[in-house]
């Protein structure tokens, strides 16, 4: 049997599992950003937060996935349900880039518009709200384009605590040493990534702020 | 622009003789105890323009900032409409003054439009008020309303960029200008015509106006007074006449310069 026939035969479930794993990603994706933008602003503001919360998001970044997902098991509530561990885990995963470009966006705003906004008696919220956060926009996108990207890879090994999503393939071809199987996970997985890649820059491009 | 809403907004109860802008052994130093500006003792009358000329770093645009709050004095007091710029509510302050800097710090996400009617509508004007206004002030500074409204600020040339600068500052129309190196980024040709329509301006509004800059053709062009910085202090005061007989060194080598020039032109 080849590669298509199988997909043909089975495109109910992988249907299925492409979107259990966009819910996955999707999810965890605001999640991220609700938290990772404001942390981001405080980044900018307060100088000296910037190292404990970029430190922090880093850590995150560095513990291998599949140990994250295990360590949150015995968390109350969040160990309840195995998508509430995957959620969890992969909006970690994706904080970083967001923080990290929020507060890029925002430093990177011209300090004479900056200047020029408070001087003409925008409250601090008002420069933030309607200057700011604005002119970073693009650069905050590329920050949720690229966390997207890693968190659709990494929410494959969500199937490893029963989450759901493509995954499940990958994991039971790998014990089945079945590489179509493999292959109906991965694959749709990676067109997933690009899929998001494209939308996300088109976006990205839209909001360019324009240079003067 | 009309006599009476100058006299709604920007004439207040105080008495003709008294300074709008008022300097008191104002001082201002940085946390780290480097003293930009030094007793600085100086009043403004009311619809007069003074000149703050100076080298780069002298402490003008320092000056400046102490007057809407932007900075606070670390030692006497700066007054503004005869009360100390600290039992004032910062933002209340800045909308009733103008400002215009030299990078102008135009909004490249807002149009002409959306730029220049900034402080009304943080003021929550009426839409057609704003509509009416904005129209005025293209007017104002000598730019066609259809042409340029919905323009962007990348789509400007510097000069039209510092008009928009200007109409922005006078928006809700002010009793105070502070300029900051207004006309500082312009090419030479763009900053002569800019500064004649300026001062054609400054006829018409009768604002209280307080000008940095470190062009002395500019301070005698615009300035009702001119007061000379330097190593953060106020080094003489002159009015544009008595500015040319100075005595005083740095004044002095303001004065060489022109003159040098001067004789370029003369009889040759």
């Amino acid at each position: 049997m080849n590669l298509l026939e199988y997909f043909a035969r089975h495109h109910r479930e992988i249907l299925q599992a492409t979107l259990e794993h966009v819910w996955l990603v999707g999810i965890a994706m605001l999640l991220a950003v609700a938290v990772g933008v404001p942390l981001g602003v405080l980044v900018a503001r307060r100088p000296w937060l910037a190292k404990p919360i970029l430190g922090g998001a880093n850590i995150a970044e560095t513990i291998p996935s599949l140990a994250l997902f295990g360590f949150l098991l015995p968390v109350p509530w969040l160990g309840d349900r195995a998508e509430r561990i995957a959620i969890a885990a992969l909006a970690l995963y994706a904080l970083l880039p967001i923080i990290r470009n929020t507060a890029a966006g925002i430093s990177g705003v011209d300090a004479a518009i900056r200047d020029a906004a408070r001087g003409m008696g925008m409250t601090d919220r008002q420069i933030l709200l309607q200057v700011e956060l604005p002119l970073s926009f693009s650069t905050m996108l590329a920050g949720i384009r690229v966390a997207t990207v890693l968190t659709v890879g990494i929410a494959t090994i969500a199937a490893a605590v029963g989450a759901g999503g493509l995954g499940e393939f990958i994991f039971r071809g790998l014990a089945m040493v079945n590489n179509q199987l493999i292959l109906a996970g991965a694959i749709p997985a990676a067109l997933l990534a690009l899929v998001a890649d494209f939308l996300l820059g088109v976006c990205e491009r839209r909001w360019q702020p324009a240079r003067s | 622009m009309s006599a009476d809403t100058d006299r709604t907004s920007g004439r207040s109860s105080l008495p003709d003789s008294q300074p709008v802008i008022e300097f008191r052994h104002a001082g201002y130093k940085l946390p780290n105890g480097r003293v930009l500006l030094h007793d600085l003792n100086l009043a403004v009358q009311r619809g007069e323009t003074l000149v703050l000329l100076g080298r780069s770093g002298a402490g003008k645009s320092t000056a400046l900032k102490l007057i809407n709050r932007m900075l606070e004095p670390s030692e006497g007091a700066v007054l503004v409409e005869g009360r100390s710029t600290l039992e004032r509510d910062p933002i209340e302050l800045r909308r009733r003054i103008g400002y215009v800097i030299q990078e102008v710090g135009l909004f490249p996400h807002f149009t002409v439009e959306q730029n220049i009617s900034l402080v009304p509508r943080l003021e929550h004007w009426p839409e057609e008020r704003i509509r009416a206004r904005v129209a005025e002030l293209l007017q104002l500074v000598s730019l066609d309303q259809q042409e340029f409204v919905r323009r962007y600020p990348h789509q400007l040339s510097g000069g039209q960029r510092q008009r928009v600068g200007v109409a922005r500052a006078l928006a809700a129309d002010p009793p105070i200008l502070l300029m900051d190196e207004p006309f500082g980024a312009l090419d030479p040709l763009t900053r002569a015509e800019v500064q004649c329509e300026f001062q054609e301006l400054q006829r018409r509004l009768q604002k209280t106006i307080v000008i940095v800059t470190h062009h002395v053709a500019e301070a005698l062009l615009l300035g009702d007074r001119i007061g000379v910085i330097d190593a953060g202090a106020l080094v003489g005061l002159y009015t544009p006449k008595d500015f040319m007989s100075a005595t005083e060194p740095v004044t002095a080598a303001y004065t060489a310069n022109v003159r040098m020039f001067e004789k370029l032109e003369g009889p040759g």
